[in-house]
């Protein structure tokens, strides 16, 4: 069952059904904009709310209040108009918003007028030796096993890492009757001094009381391991054992399952093959567009919303989700916006939504060890080029991640620098001795996901098209 | 690694993984019906053909790649898996003309 878009030009394109494309979604629908939303998975939700319209979970207090917060989004998009196709591969986006989707196996072309990106964000690379071995995964994996399949851990299990989902998985596992051994705490000890200036928001929002909740239910259950800072996982073929540094000691347990977790950051490929300009954040230590207040990039009609516009957690990315859509609406049909929620109180609402964060961004600024590995510690998992192949090639001149891709292929994988990307930008520039800023990302450019060459010589050609590569 | 949950109640789907049979439930996608069925489904990668298992679980890794109904380098995290479907694991690159 393959659904092609209904029409070739749409006032408003939305990529991605999470938190910040539902919402931006149904609010440009609603105000009468020919809306079209499209997402790579199975059904709404994108991560945060995975599976809200098909999870097999159906004791409530299991995947908790804020997961079915994300069932009023859905039921807003579908009350509206918005054209939703789903399993929809976006491989091109250009700077004239014109839109290249892949679905079931064949390609179609949309042209927006206003274009909403909200690919959210994925979890940050944590190359630590073994990472690649059968068993190592992270905890967003799973976290959406959980919720879209009720799969839990059974074997020895191992947690490691930190931040909050770290805790929300460990708890929502337990509830489901899964299995955790051991829970291995990576944030750093200075870190709770450095968040300290933070902390009155914090106190104030209403992320502390669940976080401490969660943490006491956890703690309750399993033995968790503060202040570690060494962390491998190891095995032949298949992970057999985690050893980690606490306090200066070693220490070696068997474990089938090593679930890893140090934070997310922001999906940025399709926004950058657009040219959209990003910067170094250097608090959340990842890429983050460059936007106005409402969620406009450097490219004129394009506006991101949600994670992938830098971390604020799923409130605000729904905040963000209205704000770009409310933009869109005032600048393609400004009668309609009278009817939306003001820009003043989406704003109230925003602010609301991202008390807090600094302080967690401060506390859970993950360890320079867990972010920069060394030695034969693998840093591109498509290509398997190690620390040591990167510390070489910028031996012998190779300058920043465009330059490594000659040397090492790194990056040039089917993963496109995802699971890579940030490690060499900071490998390369503390090699270097210069900024991330400085030292730069890839070059991203469409397709930024893979298709097949049949898939692309199977779109439809016009007169012209071919005229201009054919002799004679 | 991984067990279902009792609550988990929705109807059962027949796969072929490798050949054998094997249960599935509806919504599962290959990858996670793979890690519920205890079968080895780790892939060789093509660089090095070293074994992997699904990292991400959500489209951006990579390593769930597999051959669906003949077709290679399918992500398996992103596939929802129907009645019937054969799955093979996949040893290294994928193969021309499949």
């Amino acid at each position: 069952m393959t659904v092609a878009p209904k029409r070739e030009d749409y006032d408003v394109v939305v990529i991605g059904a999470g938190p910040a494309g539902l919402a931006a979604a149904a609010t440009a629908a609603e105000a009468g904009l020919s809306t079209l939303l499209l997402d790579e998975n199975i059904g709404p939700g994108g991560q945060v709310f995975r599976a809200i319209s098909s999870t097999p979970v159906t004791d409530r207090n299991q995947l908790g209040a804020d997961y079915w917060g994300g069932a009023d989004l859905v039921q807003a998009l579908r009350a509206s108009n918005a054209e939703v196709i789903h399993r929809a591969t976006v491989w091109s986006l250009d700077r004239n918003l014109d839109i290249a989707v892949s679905i079931g196996g064949a390609s179609a072309f949309v042209k927006a007028k206003r274009v909403i990106l909200a690919t959210g964000a994925l979890e940050r690379p944590f190359p630590i030796p073994g990472w690649t071995l059968p068993g190592v995964m992270t905890a967003g994996a799973a976290q959406t096993m959980l919720k879209s399949s009720a799969l839990v851990p059974d074997g020895r299990t191992v947690i490691a890492g930190q931040g909050p989902l770290l805790w929300l998985l460990a708890a929502q596992i337990l509830r489901l009757g899964g299995r955790i051994d051991r829970i291995l705490d990576t944030t750093e000890r200075g870190n709770y001094f450095a968040a300290l200036p933070h902390a009155f928001a914090f106190l104030t929002s209403p992320y502390f009381a669940k976080g401490l909740s969660m943490m006491r239910e956890v703690k309750a259950k399993v033995q968790v391991v503060s202040g570690v800072t060494e962390l491998a996982a190891a095995g032949d073929g298949q992970l057999a054992s985690v050893s980690y540094v606490t306090g200066g000691k070693r220490e070696t347990i068997p474990a089938e399952l090593l679930l890893l977790h140090q934070g997310v950051v922001p999906n940025v490929n399709l926004a950058m093959s657009a040219d959209v300009e990003h910067r170094w954040d250097d608090l959340q230590l990842c890429w983050s567009p460059v936007l106005d207040t409402n969620g406009n990039s450097s490219v004129a009609g394009i506006a991101i919303a949600g994670d992938g516009a830098g971390i604020g957690g799923a409130n605000a990315a729904v905040v963000r989700g209205r704000i770009a859509a409310r933009a869109a609406v005032e600048a393609l049909a400004p009668a309609a916006a009278a009817k939306l929620p003001s820009m003043a109180a989406l704003r109230a609402d925003l602010a609301k939504a991202e008390r807090g964060r600094v302080f967690l961004d401060t506390l859970f600024r993950p360890a320079p060890q867990f972010r920069i590995p060394s030695g034969d510690t693998i840093v591109c998992r498509c290509e398997e080029v190690t620390a040591k192949d990167v510390l070489d090639s910028v031996a012998i001149g190779a300058t920043g991640p465009n330059q490594l891709k000659a040397y090492r292929r790194t990056g040039m994988g089917p993963c496109q620098g995802r699971l890579c990307g940030l490690t060499v930008t900071e490998l390369m520039a503390q090699a270097r001795g210069k900024s991330p800023q400085e030292i730069g990302y890839y070059r991203l450019r469409a397709p930024v996901k893979p298709i097949t060459l049949a898939e692309l010589a199977a779109v439809p050609k016009s007169e012209a098209d071919v005229k201009a590569v054919v002799r004679g | 690694m991984f067990k279902r949950s009792e609550q988990d109640k929705r109807p059962q789907v027949q796969i072929f993984v490798d050949g054998v049979a094997v249960a599935a439930r509806q919504g599962d996608t290959v990858s996670a019906a793979l890690l519920a069925s205890g079968v080895d489904a780790r892939r060789a990668t093509a660089v090095s053909g070293v074994p992997r298992l699904p990292y991400c679980m959500m489209g951006v890794c990579f390593d769930c790649l597999v051959t669906i109904d003949g077709i290679g380098n399918r992500q398996g995290c992103l596939v929802p898996v129907a009645e019937g479907m054969q799955i093979e694991i996949q040893k290294g690159k994928r193969e021309i003309g499949r």
